[in-house]
């Protein structure tokens, strides 16, 4: 493109066409980079922590939240608060562990104490300074923002942004159907052990990889081999070549960027059973399943049970309920062809030890560094990273589906998240609601 | 004092079974394997992860290793298609400890895997248990721990360490 980056033709969005064409700068540019900092990461609601991780007073977590070192700790008081990690006096990380539970936090470098509520209250030496010097200015810093919406706290840096629960809009009814599931089985709770790597890709080419449905069958062969030998083996049939993607599912652009798809799957512990599953553990699931519909009636239960939510809350929470167990999947830039990856599962708290071995044998299966689909997944982001070095190719195309009724093997949900992209980058008048097909499900609000 | 001989068969054993890896021999490698065996690979950030309750990157028991070997012999296998190279260093060998049964080992590992312009070490320890079957070693558990604090470098353990 040459000289100044032009938002506006990054994206080539001709809907009487049927037309979607992203350039291929946006995957490589310094300049977009810059820009996605400056004008995203910076002003958005950013995923921090699940409750689960602070279930106590004094229990904190640190981390790294668009470039910035945090931590986030439960206060004596029982309430959480998100700090800067940085000592008030000269910088140093008074939070240098990745987790624990305590009291207070002392700087190491000249020995600032800050409690968990974030107040200073010991300096070696006070009376070198004058009465002008007041310590409760010199607090640890509060990250501007910190709502939390079904247990799960965000942060961001822009002090007036909306709040929480607006920003979040058309996606909170796929996030409570996932939530309200589990209401019976004590709520979510996050595992230990979690998935930390990097891909050799923009960011992008993973939130876009994280909505496709079109590639299952491509990139994910081995995976579809693997479970179906096994499914035959017990009688079942080749499942999960009979069962397309495509039957009854949806690709949604939910607005503000928000979106996903959804599609029937079986192996779900909440709640429908895989045929690899013992009788016990079928029973039990079963029992789930009649429960959800009791609770929150045929359609919704229903809706809970069979289908599959892989979502993203943009700008890069991944956050995926599906037959390869729930999670949270998080993207950091670092480098325009380089992403960060962090990738944490949940469980329900009362699932049964049998049901839970399932959930994560079948995340593993899948999911993951070691599971045997993620790796070609990054394997197909690198490649694509490396092809985008043929310059004079200069276009992505994200068509499919512009004209039908958006399918989960559709790229509705990818056009959502770019039209979103481009509106908050200053390229384009209106974002993601207006795009080629209206939300749908929408009566779940 | 553990048995220096018994010591230098294991290591015999662990630079077949790393020659078997690197030069792809995977059937013959999966052969190494008892009938109850486990192979695990715990994430990162949780060495001590516990498959049973914590995310893990591996754990695979026979048939899910035999899924595992069937994969990466697929020219579907895109990570590892073509194959990778690899150099499996197995150094700092010890015996734990020795039964008439199994063999309780540990040693370092430095897995270097070198594909499209880029080189990874993945870096760990592995335990081993091995079984004493019809005069020879088989793996009844073979864990593999990283060092690493991610894999930042690597993307996947999309080979097998």
């Amino acid at each position: 493109m040459g000289g100044a980056v032009n938002v506006r033709e990054l994206v080539r969005d001709e809907p009487e066409q049927g037309l979607f064409r992203v350039h291929r700068s946006a995957m490589t540019s310094r300049e977009v980079f810059e820009l996605e900092r400056e004008r995203i990461f910076d002003r958005t609601w950013l995923y921090l922590a699940h409750e689960s991780e602070l279930p106590n007073p004094g229990d904190y977590r640190r981390r790294t939240i668009a470039g910035r070192p945090l931590f986030v700790a439960r206060g004596k008081d029982g309430q959480v608060r998100a700090f800067l990690n940085s000592c008030t006096h000269r910088g140093a990380m008074v939070c240098r562990q990745d987790q624990g539970t305590a009291e207070s936090f002392q700087c190491f470098y000249h020995g600032w104490t800050f409690n968990n509520r974030g107040e200073l209250i010991g300096i070696p030496g006070q009376d070198a300074y004058t009465e002008c010097f007041d310590r409760v200015e010199r607090g640890l810093v509060h990250v501007p923002r910190l709502e939390s919406y079904r247990g799960m706290h965000f942060v961001s840096f822009q002090p007036d942004i909306e709040n929480l629960v607006s920003y979040l809009g058309g996606i909170r009814p796929y996030i409570d159907l996932t939530m309200d599931a589990v209401d019976m089985l004590g709520g979510w709770q996050m595992v230990p052990g979690s998935a930390k790597y990097s891909i050799r890709a923009n960011w992008k080419l993973l939130v876009e990889n994280s909505l496709d449905g079109y590639h299952l069958p491509t990139v994910h062969q081995t995976y579809i081999e693997y479970m179906d030998t096994r499914l035959e083996a017990v009688g079942s049939g080749r499942l999960l070549t009979q069962q397309r993607i495509a039957h009854g599912s949806d690709g949604i652009s939910a607005g503000k960027g928000h979106g996903g798809f959804l599609h029937f799957a079986t192996g779900r512990t909440i709640a429908n059973s895989s045929p690899l599953w013992s009788e016990d553990a079928r029973q039990a699931v079963s029992r789930i399943r009649e429960e959800l519909l009791a609770r929150y009636g045929t359609e919704r239960g229903t809706e809970m049970a069979d289908r599959s939510r892989h979502l993203i809350v943009f700008p890069n929470l991944m956050f995926q309920d599906s037959h390869t167990g729930m999670r949270f999947r998080q993207l950091w830039p670092v480098a325009p062809d380089m992403v960060e990856v962090q990738q944490t599962d949940l469980v329900p708290r009362d699932e049964s030890a049998e049901l839970r071995a399932f959930r994560l044998e079948w995340s593993r299966a899948f999911l993951g560094p070691g599971g045997l689909a993620t790796p070609d997944d990054v394997e197909a982001l690198e490649s694509c990273q490396a092809g985008f070095a043929a310059r004079e190719l200069e276009w992505s195309d994200m068509s499919r589906g512009m004209h039908r009724e958006p399918q989960a093997v559709d790229e509705v949900q990818i056009r959502g998240f770019w039209r979103e992209w481009q509106h908050q980058l200053g390229g384009r008048d209106a974002g993601s609601e207006v795009g080629d097909q209206a939300p749908r499900l929408a009566a779940h609000a | 004092m553990p048995d220096p001989l018994l010591r230098l068969q294991v290591e015999d054993f662990l630079y077949h079974e790393a020659a078997l890896l690197d030069e792809w021999r995977l059937d013959e490698w999966l052969a190494l394997f008892t009938e109850d065996c486990a192979y695990v690979v715990p994430t990162t950030d949780l060495p001590e992860g516990d498959p049973s309750r914590d995310a893990v990157f591996v754990d695979d028991n026979l048939e899910r290793l035999q899924g595992r070997v069937t994969r990466l012999k697929s020219r579907h296998a895109h990570r590892e298609y073509p194959y990778s190279r690899t150099r499996h260093l197995v150094t700092n060998v010890r015996l734990l400890k020795v039964s008439d049964d199994d063999i309780d080992a540990a040693a370092s590992f430095v897995v270097y895997r070198l594909r499209s312009g880029q080189v990874a070490p993945y870096i760990g320890h592995y335990s081993y248990k091995l079984a004493r079957l019809d005069g020879g070693l088989r793996i009844r558990c073979k864990r593999a721990t990283l060092d690493l604090e991610s894999l930042r470098e690597h993307g996947a353990v999309s080979i097998i360490l």
